[in-house]
């Protein structure tokens, strides 16, 4: 008889793995311990067929490659066709998706398809003492964290991006690659025009962010922040009035409508602390504040916390700085 | 020949995120605690229905799922120019997930019939999720595009929009078609006094579990219908944060030491 699988969707940038899929493997290997499954991963694009050795060397048994011209683009009713047939035909228990926008778009059209429970931007998943797989998610901006279960199968859920270990790559591993074939079904729908605009920076895979918010008086001073961020190697974020207010690109923008970020360490500087914006920075490894209004929200949510004015506090921690690293 | 265009937008009613208070033991939400409004990202999706039937022709028509004060979010998109709103509102309809949820609104789009446009916020400040949107594309067979920051261009047959997806992207999507939007895609319109007292006359069509049965059978629908179960509920910690609160010139030393020795690593 033939094993059950976990899949994993592993989402391609051009002809790039991105990271997330990894970290999905890493975390359907550790499922598929516990639920005695085997790990299946798919990978749709145009010329990714070598990249499928990457997704076995992570922890994949299995590979389900579909490398057609028609996968080039991310065109959603594409690759949600080839998943909703794989899925169909293969039978996973659970089968699991990055929460990127990619795949928050594309992984309710599968789940609507399939007629199967979705759980959206999960940040853990455990096996409970039933055997029965539990999914942790953030719901209300970030004020609750909710346990789920799903009734139907497969059991879906979106992951949200470095929230789960990378596994080590093992180029010694051994699985099985599966090339299929993409049936045609009618794309006119949808059509990829192409790519308007490239992000210029990932808050998302930043270690260091220094963020602004509304203390900051003018848009100039973002530079402050910006050189406290280069010499910690960091990047800058904002709060979304200041994004609002054009200062910044929405790239920089940390919060619940912007960016969820996780760096090592997190300086909140003039940010209040609201619901949607610490729902974007919660999870971060440090987190500093500096607010000169002692009752500010973000202290509540902070390791250290400095009540100063930014404008005399910024520049003092640079040059300290500056002084302890030569 | 239609002249204009049919648009249909998704609004959902929701607790002030800003305000809302919950109960740590339960982590039940205590909805007394903060007013409800239109879940902000949905005011988006109603100012470009609007823009769009401003140009175009046409007429927009609002649908909510919820309890049955969600009507004043509903009286609210009237004021601000929709010209139908319809309330999705049962005990059986109660308690829906996100596919169960879908199903009862692609089941009411089908009731209304004819339609070129549907619109709604890339996800709601309170279940978080996204998915709904395309969830509804999906039931409906009709192409979406996810987190439109821009609306470029539109027809009778096409819309051309821009998604950002961390990069940004250009589609052209056939009509009908769903989009979920984002609040970089316009700026929503306030309601003027007279349209207030205009739309407090006005009716919100109420339509219960019984209305959708021709389109979907009722056990697929709210609770019943839905796959997945909260079982749980937490309120996330803050308690592991140290909570150090530092003042003066002495913070800068701190701060400087704790950076150089747990991120620089000296």
């Amino acid at each position: 008889m033939s094993r059950k699988g976990v899949l994993i969707y592993a989402e391609t940038m051009g002809s790039e793995i991105h990271p997330i899929a990894f970290e999905l493997i890493g975390k359907a290997r550790e499922l598929a311990e516990k639920l005695d499954l085997e790990v299946w991963s798919t990978i749709l694009g145009y010329g990714i067929t070598d990249k499928a050795a990457e997704l076995i060397y992570h922890g994949a048994d299995k590979v389900y490659v579909y490398d057609d011209e028609r996968l080039r683009d991310l065109h959603v009713i594409a690759h949600k066709s080839a998943l909703v047939e794989l899925a169909k035909e293969i039978k996973p228990e659970i089968f699991l998706l990055g929460a990127t926008p990619w795949g928050r778009s594309l992984a309710p059209r599968i789940a609507a398809a399939l007629d199967t429970g979705l759980t959206a931007d999960c940040i853990d998943l455990q096996v409970d003492e039933n055997g029965e797989l539990v999914q942790i998610r953030p719901a209300f901006t970030g004020n609750i964290l909710a346990h789920i279960k799903t009734s139907s199968r497969p059991i879906m859920a979106t992951i949200r991006y470095r929230v789960m270990k990378m596994p080590q790559r093992d180029p010694s591993r051994k699985g099985e690659i599966i090339i299929r074939k993409f049936n045609d079904v009618n794309c006119d729908g949808i059509k990829c025009l192409g790519k308007v605009s490239e992000r210029k920076v990932s808050l998302a895979d930043a270690e260091v962010v220094v963020a602004g918010g509304r203390g900051l008086k003018k848009k100039e001073d973002l530079r402050l922040l910006e050189e406290l961020a280069n010499l910690l190697g960091g990047v800058v974020g904002a709060s979304r009035p200041l994004v609002e207010e054009g200062w910044i690109s929405k790239d920089h923008q940390v919060g619940f409508s912007g960016n969820v970020v996780k760096p090592k360490l997190y300086i909140a500087c003039g940010i209040s602390g609201s619901p949607q914006h610490l729902a974007g920075m919660r999870d971060s490894g440090i987190i500093i504040a500096v607010n000169s209004d002692p009752s500010a929200p973000i202290f509540r949510h902070a390791d250290y916390g400095v009540v100063a004015d930014l404008y005399d506090f910024i520049p003092k921690l640079i040059n300290f700085l500056q002084k302890l690293k030569h | 020949m239609r002249s204009g265009l049919g648009i249909i937008v998704l609004l959902k009613q929701v607790p002030d995120i800003e305000k809302v208070r919950f109960d740590v033991e339960t982590g039940r939400i205590d909805r007394s605690s903060a007013p409800a409004e239109t879940n902000p990202f949905d005011l988006h999706a109603l100012e470009a229905g609007l823009q769009i039937k401003e140009k175009f022709g046409g007429s927009v028509t609002v649908i909510s799922m919820g309890p049955r004060q969600a009507e004043s979010s509903l009286k609210d998109a009237l004021a601000r120019g929709a010209d139908r709103a319809i309330l999705l509102t049962d005990p059986r309809l109660a308690g829906a997930d996100t596919i169960a949820t879908a199903k009862a609104l692609a089941a009411a789009i089908r009731k209304l019939g004819e339609f070129d446009l549907i619109l709604c916020g890339e996800k709601t400040v309170d279940g978080d999720t996204g998915q709904v949107g395309p969830e509804v594309a999906e039931l409906l067979g009709i192409p979406h595009a996810a987190y439109v920051c821009e609306i470029r261009k539109i027809t009778h047959e096409w819309i051309k929009v821009v998604s950002d997806m961390g990069d940004k992207y250009l589609y052209e999507l056939k009509l009908p078609a769903l989009l979920t939007v984002t609040r970089e895609l316009n700026s929503p319109r306030l309601p003027t006094l007279k349209d207030l007292l205009r739309a407090k006359r006005s009716q919100v069509e109420v339509w219960t579990a019984d209305d959708l049965s021709e389109y979907i059978p009722l056990d697929q629908l709210g609770f019943q219908g839905s796959k997945t179960r909260v079982v749980k509920v937490v309120i996330p910690s803050t308690e592991h944060r140290k909570g150090i609160i530092l003042g003066g010139d002495e913070a800068v030393e701190k701060i400087g030491r704790v950076i150089l020795s747990e991120v620089l690593g000296k």
